[in-house]
């Protein structure tokens, strides 16, 4: 059940990347890219997303999930070195080729060798990630 | 062009109510970059299926589609350099600050979390000054 429900989700994840036009790469950039010819799509992509998500958000209060166990609780508002370096690292890497992950793999099959050389270095980075996290914590403890 | 935005609303319409699904149903966050990552470090224990299930999905629903609407592309450059660079960059980044733009910036904002719009922020900004050097300066994509 709970796998069934997770791929229904996944599916029309992939279904709205693909629709809104957001696993095309250019228009990611064309976004990101102030002094070139703005795309504004992602934003209303983020819009149109944030709407239900808000919506869901609400339902949630007061109720437990329908496959049962508990909601996931707001994290402890916590903004930390890891977040921010974190996200320019990604942010660099987003704004190079234009692909984050999810449109990655809801791409992948059109992507050509591009799309597959991305997704490999991608779950690459992501194996050596707690690593990079261990040794950052290590060398910065005393700062 | 004019249609663009109606499409980019619709499919963010579907990317959000997938995100509902995943939270009301199945009671998780629908971060790609959490999901994706967690399968392959290891981290997601006895959630490992129902994530691969969620990742059958994102890439199978895709590849449907796009037999049914005519070939696609993702338009990526052909600089396989830059590809592994930005791969590595985007798998690690995620990693580290725990999500990416559906995890901190469709999740995490709706529901008003601080990590949620600082990521977002950084991950934006830093994907705008990387056009700008790596498009516009050194030309290399």
């Amino acid at each position: 059940m709970r796998g069934l429900f997770a791929f229904v989700a996944g599916g029309l994840f992939g279904a709205g990347l693909l629709v809104s036009g957001m696993t095309d790469s250019r228009k990611v950039q064309d976004w990101l890219d102030i002094f070139g010819e703005w795309d504004p799509t992602l934003a209303f992509v983020m819009g149109g997303a944030m709407l239900p998500m808000a919506i869901a958000w609400r339902i949630t209060r007061g109720r437990n999930p329908a496959l049962g166990g508990f909601f996931p609780p707001k994290p402890e508002q916590r903004v930390g070195r890891n977040l921010v370096l974190g996200s320019i690292l990604f942010g660099a890497g987003w704004g190079l080729v234009g692909l984050c992950p999810g449109p990655s793999v809801a791409s992948l099959s059109y992507g050509g060798i591009g799309g597959v050389m991305f997704i490999l270095s991608m779950l690459g980075g992501m194996w050596v990630a707690p690593m990079v996290r261990s040794r950052l914590d290590a060398a910065l403890v005393t700062v | 062009m004019q249609q663009e935005w109606i499409w980019g609303l619709a499919g963010g319409g579907l990317i959000g109510i997938a995100g509902a699904v995943y939270l009301l149903i199945n009671g998780r966050i629908m971060g790609a970059s959490g999901i994706i990552g967690s399968v392959v470090d290891g981290t997601a224990g006895n959630q490992t299926w129902e994530r691969v299930w969620f990742i059958a999905g994102l890439f199978l629903l895709p590849t449907i589609l796009s037999f049914w609407v005519g070939p696609r592309d993702n338009f990526i450059t052909d600089n396989l350099w830059a590809i592994a660079a930005a791969g590595i960059l985007v798998g690690v980044g995620t990693r580290l600050a725990n999500g990416c733009t559906s995890g901190h910036g469709i999740c995490g904002m709706s529901r008003l979390s601080l990590r949620g719009f600082v990521a977002t922020v950084f991950y934006i900004g830093a994907g705008g000054l990387s056009i700008i050097l790596f498009k516009h300066l050194l030309r290399v994509v």
